[in-house]
């Protein structure tokens, strides 16, 4: 037996791959669940964070930037400890998958509010000035002329931090989530053999190289006008 | 409710078990942000050969490791390596991870500021008899990297973050230490001290980041 | 003079330690067309964003169409439709048609379905001249062309008052000669209209009245051959020569 021979038979180890392969299915499916419910309610609440703080509520806003800051400062993976087992003891055990999409959920709030944040106050006073001279109250100013100039600026920098936020899924690992490489992991463990944990990594490609050639394509797209 | 989450008692028996953790924390980052800068530097230096030959392979590089989650490369260096005979320990497998992963977030960053730097920079200095590096080092590289600190900033804070990592392969950091004595204590104060620390240290960082993108954004219509 | 269709009375306006507007009274008869000059700084712009209430004034009094635009209880939003205004910067909506940005308020404010404001819409960039350019970006129109957009934007509404602040200002001189012309137009169907503004030959042959302000203050005002041939304050005179001058 070659060297390559006993590479490919320990890396790529066919018989453990096709053992493993419904585990590391079902693990995808864990991580896209994971995934499609950090983007959805971290950007939602970081949109709302942002609409809230345009509305230039003193003590509001200084909590608001109080909650940014504060998961902005934290690891992922100290939140995820920190729900998964400090909540218990005051009586609240939510289950892994709970923990890290929670978790998850709150850091892209935060950067997601940050960069909306930043979007509504780079549209110019004159846009708010002639929509105003108008008629069109505060909030319909917001929605309608603001918010769409807003929302466009912030894609580039809001597609990669969403893309960075949610490859932290896998973190869900150390709290017990059989996600991707949670998967991967104990079938390791049970075979001997590192295949799975090649076929795990070959799953995340998978899943988030599509996302990130077209993060991309966006950039260019919606590159900024210097 | 304050027993279960900020023991007094506990925090006396264990803050020296943290502190050591805070410590390795501290170390780390000063090793695995610059190697992060270093394997960026490669790459955004690389990308100054406009060959196809080289461009779309970096691409590739670059657009895999943003794919990846840096816990699952550090888990294959660390779980998969052994089986080909290769048993590097918890610390080199996190220097390893950081150097690719990080590397690609710090080239891409580097790369989008020397682009930004207009070419008649380069011309006027390879006009005055300096080399493509001298121009590169002297000229290039210093605007390039004003042009994108902030984005830096922010990665770096990414990247001192993403140092909890290690906590999953035993490298005895503030994570991993917090972790250790929870399990000695059964209480979550260790983790919610170590949390405390994270903000402490980092949130300047964050005051400081939050002020230069409001500006950046507001600056770039 | 018929009953003032516009009246702001001792308007004080402070900007922290700035005392920008230090007791302004204002009338404007309907169909006037008042002129409101003055050195940069001297509170004019300040002045007009009052009228609105764009700037809330600090103290005094600003009725406009029988309406107290300073009670509380006043819709603003409403009120505004009745008073247009066009900006030094145009300000228009970039992500939005030529249509998008002048039906907007007549959909959201007006309460006109997208068919009716799409209809109001075209009328008013007919009446600019721009009826043609319906469908473009401001990004794709001309700096004249997009002033003569937003005063489409403005007139659409049928206001009974429109505020001009430096409308010309911000235009490559070749441009300014079609503003201008919409902005007489209007004139001779009857709309008031107050502008502050340099374009003193417009000025000269269309204002019926002619307001100079200096330091917060009115300094004299009366009809455009008065203030321009024979100032009585040694202000006016002094501005009038720097601005004949150049």
């Amino acid at each position: 037996m070659s060297t390559w021979d006993r590479f490919v038979e320990t890396f790529f180890n066919a018989k453990v791959m096709v053992k493993y392969l419904p585990d590391i299915l079902s693990g995808m499916v864990v991580t896209i669940e994971l995934a499609v419910l950090i983007v959805l309610s971290g950007l939602f609440a970081g949109l709302v964070l942002a609409l809230l703080r345009a509305l230039a509520i003193r003590p509001l806003n200084w909590l608001i930037i109080f909650v940014v800051d504060l998961f902005r400062s934290l690891p992922p993976l100290v939140i995820i400890v920190l729900i998964y087992f400090g909540l218990p003891a005051a009586g609240v055990s939510p289950s892994g998958f709970v923990s890290t999409w929670l978790s998850l959920a709150f850091v892209l709030m935060a950067f997601s509010e940050e960069i909306f944040w930043a979007g509504i106050t780079s549209i110019p006073k004159g846009q708010w000035e002639a929509s105003r001279s108008t008629g069109l109250s505060f909030g319909q100013t917001l929605i309608n002329v603001v918010l769409p100039q807003a929302l466009r600026l912030t894609i580039p920098p809001l597609t990669n931090r969403t893309i960075a936020i949610t490859k932290g899924t896998a973190l869900g690992t150390v709290v017990a989530v059989a996600e991707i490489l949670g998967q991967a992991s104990s079938a390791v463990s049970n075979s001997y053999n590192p295949s799975p944990l090649m076929m795990g990594a070959a799953a995340y490609l998978v899943l988030f190289l599509p996302v990130v050639v077209a993060a991309r394509w966006i950039e260019t797209k919606f590159a900024w006008k210097r | 409710m304050i027993e279960s989450f900020f023991n007094p008692e506990i925090i006396a028996a264990i803050w020296p078990i943290v502190l050591a953790g805070l410590l390795n924390t501290v170390l780390l980052s000063l090793i695995v942000v610059p190697l992060g800068l270093l394997g960026g530097l490669i790459l955004a230096l690389l990308a100054t050969v406009h060959h196809p030959l080289v461009r779309w392979p970096l691409m590739a590089w670059v657009d895999f490791f943003r794919a990846f989650p840096p816990l699952v490369l550090l888990v294959l260096l660390f779980a998969g390596l052994p089986f080909a005979g290769l048993e590097l320990g918890g610390f080199a497998c996190v220097a390893i991870a950081f150097f690719l992963n990080t590397g690609a977030y710090y080239g891409e960053i580097l790369r989008a500021g020397i682009d930004s730097v207009p070419a008649g920079q380069v011309e006027a200095g390879r006009s005055t008899g300096l080399s493509r590096l001298q121009a590169m080092t002297y000229i290039v590289l210093p605007q390039a990297v004003r042009n994108v600190l902030p984005d830096l900033m922010s990665n770096t804070l990414e990247v001192v973050k993403l140092t909890s990592l290690g906590s999953v392969v035993a490298v005895p950091e503030l994570l991993f230490q917090a972790r250790q004595a929870q399990s000695l204590t059964y209480n979550a104060t260790p983790i919610v001290l170590a949390a405390i620390i994270y903000f402490l240290l980092l949130w300047p960082l964050v005051r400081l980041l939050s002020r230069l993108e409001n500006r950046a954004l507001a600056g770039r219509r | 003079m018929s009953k003032p269709i516009v009246e702001a009375r001792e308007i004080h306006k402070h900007f922290g330690h700035l005392h920008v507007l230090k007791g302004v009274d204002l009338e404007v008869a309907e169909r006037e067309l008042v002129f409101v000059i003055g050195p940069s700084g001297s509170g004019k712009s300040t002045l007009l964003r009052c009228l609105n209430r764009l700037e809330e004034p600090s103290s005094g009094s600003v009725v406009v169409d029988g309406i107290d635009m300073l009670d509380p209880r006043t819709d603003i939003n409403h009120a505004r439709q009745r008073i247009g205004m066009v900006f030094q910067s145009f300000n228009l909506y970039p992500h939005m048609t030529a249509l998008g940005n002048v039906t907007l308020a007549l959909r959201k404010v007006a309460g006109k379905s997208r068919g009716e404001a799409d209809v109001l819409g075209m009328a008013a960039l007919e009446r600019v001249g721009l009826a043609d350019r319906a469908g473009h970006t401001p990004g794709q129109l001309s700096g004249g062309q997009q002033q003569r957009v937003a005063i489409a934007r403005a007139i659409a509404l049928e206001p009974r008052v429109m505020l001009f602040d430096e409308p010309t200002s911000a235009l490559d001189p070749e441009l300014v000669g079609s503003v201008l012309e919409v902005m007489r137009d209007l004139r001779q169907s009857g709309m008031t209209m107050i502008v502050v503004s340099h374009e003193m030959g417009f000025a000269r042959n269309a204002a019926d009245r002619v307001v100079f302000m200096d330091d917060g203050l009115i300094v004299e005002q009366g009809p455009p051959a008065a203030i321009f041939e024979n100032p009585t304050q040694e202000r006016t005179r002094a501005f009038i020569g720097q601005i004949q001058r150049h």
